[in-house]
């Protein structure tokens, strides 16, 4: 195919896949007695901000502030969970001789398919009665200890590449595994941390199920479920503030993608990473 | 005597130290060490909960008293006598079926799309196809949908699409994942086949399929086992309740009113087991399968 024909077609199939993201971004700054035209056309008529003092005076009685200062806590948590526990783990796995490493490490690639639900009502049963619902406890924790596999794999396979050369001339040089951890694989095993906690971020910025399952007072809420409320509202006088605030829950996720989607994309292709 | 009391049992202890070192070496308690968090998520977080989680589902527990043995009951009533069951086992089913293809034939087009572009132009695209993939997985962009396709929500013979498109609609990681197989094909195997008169569609179903092969295999298994635990997109655009008359009841979201708005752990852990043995069953097959059409490039 000439290039031409190529970029004509990418440009027309791009402009339908990105339409969605438009519409939304459009509704937000529509005005609510515009917005049945604006299923048929973009931007109808006037522009207003309304949506957005709206959406950040809240939904639910607590205000928008209260839903990100949440999300943060808990997306920032499980970066430095996954980032700290998921490089110790892959750390042996990768670089040191243990009796039982193989069948654990095999034992960790097959947790990557497991569904989170044959685990998760014992572990609900658990954290309810530690009175830990209600918490960011069980939505960070689980981070800490390493649970998310994938990150495990995807750090072991980067370490692998690190020569080997390096651990031996560390040694000569006196360093313990320790020190060789701290001082030799991990600053160069940064692209992989990098992956790992922007994928963690989104990941855990986007997780409904279970936000959903362990917050249920409205001051605990993340921003998913902050949005969730406006389902239950049945008027269309909040139809503005709920796209504003889905705009607003998207923006840190825009941030990323433009600032990283080298990385993103690079981790994507060479580790299968569901994105 | 107490001396030779004292005395007397140094010649054993140093027998024991001439032995092979029994204790691991410093490397292999190292090794434990950096593994301790790991391992105490394995075993607390991921096989006492499953262990756990299998013995429920052979309970009634409520939550609130003390769980009783019932046998097989759970999964008894699951089959036998629960007809909003069924009907999340077929809405799930229909939406794998329908939406891991649908996706994959959409990645795989823009794939081979962009493989013709080189350099920027490509690199451009690549990542603009691509963002679908981290915004489409959030409530926010759910409410967006539910609001485009609101006629279609409503109707429940349509509502079930319009979920299926918003998950084809996300089909940038496999696409990402394509291309990268496809910059692996070697450049004069094709250009070879050009000349021998191969045209464009003889190329793709005899060159370029079959050596992107593991990689459609690999993107397969991936969505497929994703599908199966589809929640978010379902939960939102139904308005959290499977509706317009449970034509969009996934399992899981059944799956999550058994066990918490209803509170009937016993029976949600037995579904969650199901699901268990579905996926593994169907991830064996793919993997039997795959000996068929999955092609190394290391056979003939």
């Amino acid at each position: 195919m000439k290039r031409a024909v190529v970029i004509t077609i990418s440009v027309v199939s791009l402009a339908l896949v990105l339409y969605p993201i438009v519409w939304l971004i459009s509704a937000s700054f529509t005005p609510v007695e515009d917005l049945v035209a604006h299923m048929r056309q973009l931007f109808p008529g006037g522009i207003t901000s309304d949506g957005y003092s709206q959406a950040f005076d809240g939904v639910g009685g607590s205000s928008f502030w209260t839903f990100l200062t949440n999300s943060l806590i808990v997306s920032g948590g499980a970066v430095v969970g996954n980032v700290v526990s998921c490089s110790l783990a892959a750390y042996a796995f990768a670089r040191l001789k243990f009796r039982l490493s193989g069948p654990l490490f095999a034992f960790s690639l097959l947790t990557i398919m497991l569904p989170a639900h044959v685990t998760l009502i014992p572990q609900y049963v658990v954290f309810q009665q530690l009175g830990l619902v209600d918490t960011f406890v069980p939505l960070i924790l689980p981070k800490l200890l390493a649970t998310d596999a994938f990150f495990v794999f995807l750090m072991v396979q980067f370490m692998r590449g690190i020569p080997y050369e390096l651990d031996e001339a560390a040694r000569i040089d006196g360093c313990g595994p320790i020190r060789n951890f701290r001082y030799v694989v991990l600053p160069l095993s940064q692209p992989a941390l990098v992956t790992t906690a922007i994928f963690t971020f989104i990941w855990t910025w986007n997780d409904f199920f279970s936000q959903l399952i362990y917050l249920s007072s409205t001051e605990k809420y993340t921003i998913p479920l902050g949005l969730r409320l406006f389902i239950d509202q049945t008027s269309s006088s909040s139809y503005g503030a709920m796209f504003a605030m889905s705009v607003l829950s998207l923006v840190p996720i825009g941030l990323f993608f433009l600032a990283f989607q080298r990385f993103l994309v690079a981790g994507v292709a060479t580790t299968g990473l569901k994105g | 005597m107490v001396l030779a009391e004292r005395v007397t049992p140094a010649p054993v202890r140093s027998a024991a130290e001439g032995a092979p070192p029994r204790r691991p070496t410093r490397s292999q308690g190292v090794a434990y060490l950096f593994l301790g968090p790991w391992l105490l998520g394995a075993i607390g977080l991921t096989v006492a909960p499953m262990v756990v989680s299998l013995y429920l589902s052979f309970t009634d527990y409520d939550l609130f008293n003390t769980p009783n043995w019932v046998g097989f009951d759970n999964y008894a009533k699951l089959f036998g006598d629960d007809p909003r069951y069924l009907k999340s086992v077929g809405v799930t089913l229909r939406y794998v079926v329908v939406s891991v293809p649908l996706k994959l034939v959409l990645a795989l087009a823009v794939a081979l799309l962009l493989n013709s572009l080189r350099g920027k132009g490509q690199a451009f695209f690549r990542s603009a196809f691509y963002a679908p993939s981290l915004l489409g997985a959030s409530v926010g962009l759910a409410l967006a949908w539910r609001a485009i396709f609101d006629t279609w929500i409503d109707t429940p013979d349509t509502a079930l699409t319009t979920i299926v498109l918003l998950s084809a609609w996300q089909f940038g990681a496999p696409m990402v994942i394509f291309l990268a197989g496809l910059q692996q094909i070697p450049r004069d195997m094709l250009d070879a086949a050009a000349v021998d008169g191969a045209g464009w569609w003889r190329r793709l179903f005899s060159i370029i399929l079959p050596m992107l092969s593991p990689v459609l295999f690999f993107n397969l298994v991936l969505e497929t086992i994703h599908a199966f635990q589809a929640f978010t997109q379902a939960f939102i655009v139904s308005g959290g309740r499977g509706g317009p008359a449970d034509s969009t009841l996934f399992y899981t979201l059944y799956l999550y009113e058994r066990g918490f708005t209803e509170f009937r752990m016993g029976s949600a852990s037995a579904m969650a087991w199901v699901l268990l043995v579905v996926i593994a069953v169907v991830t064996a097959v793919l993997f039997r399968t795959s000996r068929y059409w999955v092609f190394y490039g290391d056979e003939r």
